[in-house]
């Protein structure tokens, strides 16, 4: 629907990417002083330079007033063609043409120095993205305020916060009025205070209809402002489209990489494992290396190995999220199935399955064998196994279950 | 009208720039001194008294010149002006690599910047040197309204190298080195600290070609117009109006190896710096 809107206006597209490549060379020894430059001319095939192709055949277009967005991991390339946007780089082949005035921002505070005043620093940045002296006096004040820095303008920039310094340059960028704005993700990094400002003044752009080309791998900033995205890995480009389309094939991107990486390596970080050994926990594994919203169930399959005759042995499971929240966990006291008397070299498997309630990220297994006494441990394995939860949602809780809303209108 | 107006526009960004880049120079240049930019006016001043006893009071060498002290300062201070402007060119464009790698904006501008702070320093030199002249009773002619053109000389000469020099050295940080060892080779080749009537007794050829530098050439003509018509020029050494071309020619050659040579390397600063 939303295609067949734009197509029906055609607006002139404000950038025209065709079949862009860059390649970057990499000499493997700097050849930096004159001798080396010397015996590198005389050698005719200069072995030790290597091409490094950033970026191969890319065409795109950005549409006028539209909110693009360039997803990518890292290392993929997409601030290469970021840089390429903004003309700080030159393409190897192929053509970038921006139509109006484009203002990057790659980076806050471009040009700031250290040894001069707030009030100095604003100048030297706002000329930096082309403002002169008159036109700087005349917005000085909303600069300042904004930054609710008025009593330090006359202060060097060296005694400024780091905080103080982001909110001072992150004023300056704002009031830069540009046609194009590119906007790096590394904006939107600082406290949850200034997170909230600069979404507030994407949300703004959006609304004042600017063309803007975000990069990022937030896959929920994508969602919420992008109009269109591109998707680009290992310096190509992989799709186009929708949001959401690129959103999801990001996901993917990423779910394929961890279960082909499954099949080659065991879980990369060892745990660490404590109690008496009489059974040992052979290994940790969940059904998926990566859940998405689709899979409701996650299944963790344990292996235990009895070492000595044992009565009664309880087994128990915990998820914890990366920040080290215990999420959930039980065992099999709790659960009332007894795992029976074991004899040394008697092999059992328990799997567990929970439902999928786990929010967007990384996750970890204890795994746990105790005594029939619930105090003395066989085997206590913390991070024995991880694996990987995507969800669109996102909320600042803990956990993210399923949950419906409805709506009745009286 | 519309073509003035295109013009401004298309360099309405690199004014700015310029101007702002300038400022700063100089806010940074005396920053934490407590005399600030009286220093400019003190440093020649100083420079004046340490030449003056040197080698009018001990060494004697110009005693056939007249007002050598001022004829002096005015050769360092012109000297100092050429050495200013292409020894911070060098590593200016490296210097600003912070910006370059996040910013497209007329690369130019930085070595502009440079030689423009360096001109107004010479201009605040120029006050004390007038002083002096002031009160060595220098007589005063017409000819010194020449002396701007042939500064602008020196100007573009310095900033044509100062183009050449910043770009290689993104490349081949040996260049400052190389540079360093030119230019003092080049002080003492140039007729700075001697009156050039020393060299012509002995090797006039060597004096014609000593003149073939442009920033000797025009030290020598600036001497010429402001202070006394005993100072040697090229146009009274030789004989041919063609050899009196040659150190503009190099001037001229220079701009446009420069233009060319920025020109082609510029794009590219922001992934090699």
């Amino acid at each position: 629907m939303k295609e067949a809107m734009e197509n029906s206006t055609a607006p002139e597209p404000a950038i025209v990417v065709r079949n862009v490549s860059k390649n970057f060379i990499l000499p493997h020894e700097r050849a930096r002083s004159v001798k080396q430059s010397f015996t590198g001319l005389l050698r005719k095939h200069r072995g030790n330079v290597e091409t490094q192709k950033a970026l191969q055949n890319i065409s795109f277009d950005v549409k006028s007033g539209e909110f693009f967005g360039i997803v990518g991991r890292n290392g993929s390339g997409k601030s290469t063609l970021l840089k390429l946007l903004a003309e700080i780089y030159q393409p190897s082949k192929g053509d970038v043409t921006v139509r109006g005035k484009l203002v990057p921002f790659i980076e806050l505070g471009v040009g700031f120095n250290p040894e001069l005043t707030g009030r100095e620093n604003v100048y030297l940045n706002c000329a930096l993205l082309g403002f002169s002296a008159k036109e700087v006096k005349a917005m000085y004040k909303d600069i300042v305020d904004f930054a609710e820095l008025e009593r330090f303008m006359d202060q060097k920039l060296k005694n400024y916060s780091s905080g103080m310094q982001v909110r001072l340059a992150f004023s300056v960028a704002i009031m830069a009025e540009a046609d194009i704005l590119l906007v790096d993700e590394v904006l939107a990094v600082g406290d949850a205070d200034f997170q909230r400002k600069c979404f507030e003044y994407f949300k703004s752009l959006k609304k004042r209809k600017k063309t803007v080309v975000f990069v990022t791998h937030d896959m929920g900033a994508v969602r919420e402002y992008c109009d269109r995205a591109i998707l680009v890995d290992r310096s190509k480009l992989v799709a186009e489209g929708s949001a959401d389309d690129i959103a999801e094939q990001y996901l993917q991107l990423f779910m394929h990489e961890e279960e082909a990486g499954q099949a080659k390596a065991e879980p990369a970080k060892e745990g660490t494992r404590w109690g008496d050994r009489s059974i040992v926990i052979d290994s940790v594994k969940t059904s998926k290396k990566t859940l998405s919203v689709n899979d409701d169930h996650l299944e963790v399959t344990v292996t235990i190995t009895a070492h000595k005759d044992m009565e009664n042995p309880i087994a128990g499971f915990l998820v914890k999220d990366s920040a080290d929240n215990q999420l959930f966990g039980t065992n099999t006291r709790i659960k009332k199935v007894r795992l029976g008397d074991m004899k040394a070299g008697q092999r059992l498997t328990i799997t567990w399955t929970a439902p999928n309630i786990m929010a967007d990220g990384r996750h970890f297994i204890d795994a746990t064998i105790e005594h029939d006494d619930g105090i003395s441990v066989c085997d206590w394995w913390t991070e024995s196994a991880s694996f990987m939860v995507h969800k669109t949602e996102r909320t600042a809780y803990e956990i993210t279950p399923p949950i419906d809303v409805r709506i009745e209108r009286a | 009208m519309g073509i003035v107006k295109r013009i401004r526009s298309r360099y309405h960004y690199s004014l700015v720039l310029l101007r702002q880049m300038v400022i700063t120079d100089f806010k940074l240049r005396y920053q934490g001194s407590v005399l600030g930019y009286v220093w400019s006016l003190l440093r020649p001043l100083f420079l004046f008294i340490i030449l003056y006893f040197v080698f009018v009071k001990f060494m004697r060498i110009g005693a056939g010149m007249p007002h050598f002290p001022v004829y002096l300062l005015l050769g360092i201070v012109l000297w100092n002006f050429f050495a200013e402007i292409t020894s911070n060119s060098i590593d200016s464009i490296v210097k600003q690599s912070d910006i370059i790698r996040k910013l497209n904006f007329p690369k130019y501008v930085i070595i502009l910047a440079t030689a423009v702070s360096a001109l107004i320093n010479l201009l605040l030199n120029s006050v004390v040197i007038l002083i002096f002249m002031l009160i060595n009773h220098v007589p005063f002619t017409m000819g010194i309204l020449w002396t701007p053109l042939l500064v602008l000389e020196i100007f573009v000469f310095a900033m044509s190298l100062g183009f050449i020099l910043s770009a290689l050295f993104v490349r081949l940080r040996d260049i400052n080195y190389i540079w360093e060892v030119f230019m003092q080779a080049l002080f003492y080749a140039t007729p700075i600290i001697y009156p050039l009537s020393m060299v012509t007794e002995k090797w006039p050829g060597v004096a014609k070609f000593l003149l073939l530098n442009p920033v000797a050439q025009a030290i020598q003509d600036i001497r010429y117009l402001a202070i006394t018509p005993q100072t040697q020029i090229i146009s009274q050494l030789v004989h041919h109006w063609y050899f009196t071309a040659i150190p503009f020619t190099v001037v001229a050659i220079m701009l446009v190896v420069a233009i060319l040579l920025f020109k082609k390397r510029s794009p590219y600063f922001a992934e090699e710096v």
